[in-house]
């Protein structure tokens, strides 16, 4: 019986993510509209756009390959596993120790890879800039990603999230130097590999300002569609872990009944709600770095996540 | 080991310590200072805290000084200044960002070996907090070593002050004629950098200092 | 029952190959001597790879055989324990993949007669530096080894670039095995005992220990390519035949490691506390600078060469936190960074392998090496182009693969240490796991500039717009290995299970048995501390992927058009303008490279009104190059040209001189206490 719960609850956690991640990026686009004074899309817009691209045609360049038609499906493979992988609503997932946070990071990694190649594939140079610029900015974020992960790993003592997740909540954890530097650490992580001011624009049409935009420049159809989905997956993916990490009041346990996990729906509803805020009002109060101040800031980011590990290798209270 | 007091404690100190890296990082002259007065805020709520769980209220004393002086008149005065003499709103820097940030973290591991190892028999809360406070101390000489423009060697010099001040609060009982007499130090050393920032301005129309060591004639 | 021996079997294998090279003198130029040649080399790898399986899956006990050869007091001893079977297992594999590759390519080759004959006595040389159990043994077949990889390397030598990449080779390989003979010299000690057992039983003192140490990391680390030791690596292995650059990055690179591990791990006994200091620290400079190198290439086998010298960084990760655990006694630890550090060396041969026999198809296919001038080759050769995609995911780290399996391991070894007590190594171990992370990251970089320049795109030269798909027999070898890569991802338990007694031999304890763990996950540790399971991340990812694509075959529209790429308006029909290797560099080379390589970029513009091109010229330094190897070369020669005087001296100076050394040694022996 507890077998049937854990499946329906993990079915039901890649079901909420997929039908989730376009309301988080039409309410993040609303809210900026707001604030510029504009009317701004409804907020259901994404949905309306997965559609309308889904019934396109697909047009594609003479010299695009095999590869480029299976690249969307790989990367919106590898970002649904991942984005089912961590918890939303309640910890203890299935298949949650099938796969660690270093996985997930890995898995992420791949579908950057993926489309870093899409980007290539076509052979102008509008994809070839995209391409170089992400993998410069990945050379520099995945690195800072990982040593965050070394330091909740550190502190929590596991790699697995959902132990991660529970250990965050418990009172064993106490405010910390290294978690307060990993929280900073992340959060500029986070923008940087959601392509979100002030590393990326998500809205120029400019090719030259592009970093991920110009690599899915050649898409259209159905493809862009998924690929659509997938970087809304990721934004909903990376909002989910620190609202699991560093706020996870609200998250039901393992073996939880109905009534913690509509709690924790709800309270994992109110977190998307309230990242979504933030990330609007931090897009439209901050401008955009020019392309070679970016690896400053990721540079600095790798700096504090290895600061937070250092701290912890050298002192089990910090 | 892991109570309130403790953390928050650490947390404050530790706050200092990133602030000191995020001043590291600028390179624009107004941020710099408003991240000066972030510096000073924190450290006032640190000195604060420790007033309130070491029952010293002349510490209360130290905390208001730092917020008012540190936290608002000397920033606000060095607006002022940089929007009289005009001086040039960008910060040059000796070595880029990114050496600047590596020697910085290696300044931190090495105050936390040299005072952990140092003070094996203290109390550890005092132990982190020593570390910490030396680290914001070589993180400000960090910044007067790297910086051209003589405002930003004065913010360095500001946070080492502020770095000192951490640790002689986290080190128990430190009378308050001391701290008097520390702000009055920095109020004069203010007084005559804001004169000598003047004069130097007068004279040669720019406070940059390798403009300046051209005129002395120690630069080809 | 002798056949029933897998050291015999594998001692007789490599007899036959000897054999075979005496052989291949003779018919190597006939029409289908390679394919003999080439066919026979395989099936006697195969054979061993089979003996070396049977020995450590069977757990059978090391045997020795003392065979009456070489020196008359000491003789020959080969043995195989757990470790060298492990590595007969890899450099078999290596063999057999590269022989059978060589069977399509070696047809195009122009001088069969250069290559022929030295390759089975290459992999002779291999085979028993692995088997021997006593040093004079090991510094023979070392050196053999050396010579005949040398030959290789040599085997186009019309190329200005390949003479000069033989001559740095020969120079460091003697450097290298003159460190090794000092090594084993110091191991023997004064009474001359050079059989292993006798080295085992023999402790030597700490600060000779720590000179065997210098030197074995100086001696195997050089054959390995540990920076600063590694500038002979991208010079000679692309110069040598495909295959046997296969060979050299995948195979030859692992015989050093075993001559390292076999030296510190087997033969020094106890390790000293600071010893994974210094292995850890040269470990983690060597990862970064080798990628950072990589990414600067555009000769697409110059890049695979540099790559071979980040992975061997990253297998001295895992060795230096085993030498850290083992000081500290923590058995469980160590065997874990163990493990780490072998699944590491087996995985990084196979996809190494499978790079370069894909850039070896290209060289055939094109005749070019230069990525510059490739392109668009995905939909002249679609196989080659599945498997050399294969072969980057598993190098780049990239899940379900097997080189996310082995890195996976190795940042759980990194997790474990903050239990280690030294101060020391609790700073440098986090800044080397951002090291680790960073060359990571910057590896899937330049992969992606690999595949993506070489193989997508449109073709910027004639050659490779006309390129042709290779052979059957190549294209099977290369997606043989890919599936091994698949193969060993999705299933690392039964690798762990395998190098079990390995790691037992060595640390002294071993990982938790993986065969019984539900699901055939991995559990490096503890259950509730962390678990990896590479075929549920496969299945899902298969799975969502046949969802997404059947929901969208089901409700979306499939109509599909081909239509000319976005041009801005500006039709642009030259190739030329599409990114190159170089280009895609840049902003890491400015970021990264102006700091470590001083890379700088000058542009010379033209004069307006002036149809000339500009030019952009962007200049790097090697640092290792120019703070080492060029002082010592001047210095060198600096000497020679002092001491060139000694030639032309008079009768009487010379007479002097024999004079004045008797009388030197007489007063040596007067004044001697």
């Amino acid at each position: 019986m507890a077998l049937i719960t854990d499946f329906a609850v993990q079915g039901a956690q890649m079901l909420i993510v997929l039908l989730l991640a376009p309301m988080l990026t039409g309410v993040v686009r609303k809210i900026k509209a707001r604030m510029l004074r504009r009317a701004g899309p409804p907020v259901v817009q994404p949905y309306r756009d997965l559609v309308r691209l889904m019934r396109k045609e697909v047009v594609l360049a003479h010299s695009a390959s095999w590869l480029f038609r299976t690249i969307p499906y790989l990367i919106f493979a590898a970002t649904w596993v991942a984005a089912s992988l961590v918890p939303t609503f309640r910890t203890g997932l299935l298949f949650s120790w099938s796969a660690d946070l270093i996985a997930i990071i890995a898995l992420l990694g791949s579908a950057r890879f993926f489309l870093a190649l899409a980007g290539l594939d076509v052979g102008t140079s509008f994809g070839g800039i995209g391409s170089s610029r992400e993998v410069m900015i990945a050379s520099l974020a995945e690195p800072a990603m990982i040593m965050i992960v070394f330091t909740l790993a550190l502190i929590a003592g596991s790699t697995q999230l959902s132990t991660v997740a529970g250990f965050m909540e418990s009172p064993a954890v106490g405010l910390r130097v290294s978690l307060g530097l990993a929280l900073v650490a992340l959060i500029m992580v986070a923008i940087a590999e959601n392509a979100r001011i002030p590393v990326d624009n998500p809205a120029t049409h400019l090719e030259l300002t592009m970093v991920h935009e110009a690599m899915v420049l050649e898409y259209s159809g159905r493809h862009l569609a998924l690929i659509d989905l997938s970087a809304s997956l990721k934004l909903l993916l990376y909002v989910s872990l620190i609202a699991c990490v560093f706020a996870p009041w609200g998250v039901a346990g393992p073996g939880a009944g109905v009534g913690a996990l509509a709690t924790g729906a709800l309270a994992y509803t109110g977190k998307l709600a309230l990242g979504g805020l933030l990330l609007a009002v931090f897009e439209t109060s901050i401008a955009k770095m020019r392309v070679f101040r970016v690896p400053e800031f990721l540079g600095a980011a790798l700096m504090l996540g290895l600061l937070a590990t250092l701290l912890l290798f050298v002192s089990r209270s910090l | 080991m892991h109570s309130l007091t403790f953390d928050v404690a650490h947390m404050l100190a530790g706050s200092l310590v990133l602030v000191s890296f995020l001043q590291l990082y600028q390179d624009r002259l107004y941020s710099l200072l408003n991240l000066f007065a972030v510096h000073a805020t924190v450290l006032a709520l640190s000195v604060g805290w420790q007033a309130y769980i070491q029952s010293a209220p002349h510490l209360f004393v130290t905390a208001a000084i730092a917020l008012v002086f540190k936290a608002i008149i000397i920033p606000v005065a060095l607006h002022r200044i940089i929007v009289r003499l005009g001086i040039h709103r960008e910060i040059e820097q000796v070595v880029g960002v990114g050496p600047a940030m590596l020697l910085g973290m290696g300044l931190v591991a090495l105050s936390m070996v040299v005072m952990l190892r140092v003070t094996i028999e203290a109390d550890p809360l005092a132990r982190e907090d020593l570390a910490f406070a030396l680290s914001v101390v070589l993180l400000g000489l960090l910044m007067m070593v790297t910086r051209r423009n003589a405002v930003g060697q004065v913010v360095g010099f500001m946070s080492l002050e502020n770095g000192l001040v951490l640790a002689a609060t986290g080190a128990k009982g430190m009378p308050l004629v001391v701290e008097i007499s520390v702000a009055f130090s920095i109020l004069i050393a203010f007084i005559v950098i804001g004169i000598f920032l003047f004069r130097i301005r007068e004279r040669f129309d720019t406070v940059d200092l390798q403009a300046l060591d051209a005129f002395r004639g120690e630069r080809p | 029952m002798m056949l029933a021996n897998p050291t015999l079997v594998v001692l007789a294998c490599a007899a036959l190959l000897l054999m075979l090279a005496v052989v291949a003198v003779g018919i190597g130029s006939r029409h289908a001597g390679g394919t003999i040649i080439y066919g026979a080399t395989g099936g006697l790898a195969l054979i061993s790879l089979a003996a070396g399986a049977t020995q450590l899956l069977g757990g059978l006990p090391a045997t020795g055989i003392a065979l009456p050869l070489g020196l008359p007091w000491i003789g020959a001893h080969f043995r195989m324990d757990a470790l060298s079977a492990f590595f007969i297992v890899v450099v078999g594999f290596g063999a057999a993949a590269a022989s059978l590759f060589a069977i399509g390519y070696g047809r195009h080759e122009q001088a069969p007669l250069r290559v022929l004959p030295f390759y089975p006595a290459f992999l002779a040389g291999m085979h028993l530096v692995v088997l021997a159990d006593d040093a004079f043994s090991f510094l023979a077949a070392w050196e053999f080894m050396s010579l005949s990889s040398w030959a290789l390397v040599l085997a186009h030598h019309r190329v200005p670039d390949n003479v000069r990449a033989g001559y740095i080779y020969l120079v460091m390989a003697s450097f290298g095995t003159l460190a090794l003979l000092l090594a084993f010299g110091l191991l023997a000690g004064p009474h001359g005992g050079y059989a292993f057992s006798e080295i085992r039983a023999a402790h030597p003192s700490p600060i000779l220990a720590a000179w065997i140490l210098v030197l074995a990391l100086i001696g195997a680390g050089s054959k390995a390519g540990i920076v600063p030791l590694h500038v002979w690596l991208p010079l000679a292995h692309p110069a040598a035949p495909s295959h046997v650059s296969a060979l050299m990055s995948g195979v030859m690179t692992k015989v050093a490691v075993y001559g390292f591990i076999r030296i510190v791990l087997d033969l020094l006994g106890e390790p000293a506390w600071w010893w994974s200091m210094v292995v850890l620290t040269l470990a983690g400079i060597t990862c970064v600078m080798g990628v950072l190198y990589a990414l600067m290439q555009h000769d697409l086998k110059r890049l695979l060469a540099y790559h071979t010298v980040e992975n061997i960084g990253i297998i001295f990760i895992g060795l230096g936190l085993g030498l850290a655990f083992k000081a500290y006694n923590m058995g469980w630890a160590a065997a874990l960074a163990l493990t780490a550090a072998l699944f590491h060396a087996f995985n990084h041969s196979v996809f190494k392998s499978l790079l370069f026999f894909g850039s070896g198809a290209v060289l055939t296919a094109t005749g070019e090496r230069d990525m510059e001038q490739l392109g668009g080759l995905i939909h002249r050769m679609p196989q080659t182009a599945f498997a050399f995609l294969v072969g980057c995911a598993a190098i780049s780290a990239l899940p379900p693969l097997n080189g996310f399996a082995s890195e996976w391991l190795t940042f759980q070894a990194i997790l474990i240490s903050p239990q280690l007590p030294s101060w020391g190594l609790r700073f440098l171990v986090p800044a080397v796991g951002a090291l680790l992370a960073l060359s990571a990251a910057l590896a899937a970089a330049c992969f992606v500039k690999a595949f993506g320049v070489t193989f997508l795109g449109r073709a910027r030269s004639a050659a490779a717009s006309e390129a042709r798909e290779t052979d059957q027999l190549s294209l099977a070898t290369m997606l043989a290995c890919a599936a091994l890569c698949l193969v060993a991802g999705i299933l690392p338990g039964l690798f762990i299970d395998a190098l079990a007694p390995v790691v037992e031999a060595l640390a002294g304890a071993r990982m938790p048995a993986q065969v019984g763990v539900e699901w055939l996950s991995i559990v490096p540790i503890a259950e509730s501390r962390s678990s990896y399971n590479g075929l549920l991340v496969f299945l899902f990812m298969v799975i969502s992927g046949s969802l997404a694509a059947s929901a969208i075959h089901r409700l979306a529209s499939d109509k599909l058009r081909r239509a000319p790429a976005w041009d801005c308006g500006y039709p642009d029909a030259s190739p030329a303008t599409q990114y190159t290797a170089t280009s895609f560099a840049q902003p890491i080379r400015r970021v990264f490279g102006s700091v470590v390589f001083r890379a700088r970029e000058q542009v010379d513009m033209v004069l307006p009104g002036d149809p000339g091109p500009a030019r952009l010229t962007s200049i790097l330094h090697d640092p290792v190059w120019e703070t080492l190897y060029l002082p010592v070369a001047a210095g060198i020669t600096a000497a020679a040209e002092r001491l060139n005087h000694l030639q032309f001296l008079t009768i009487r100076q010379f007479l002097s001189l024999v004079f004045a050394a008797l009388v030197l040694l007489l007063l040596v022996l007067a004044l001697w206490p």
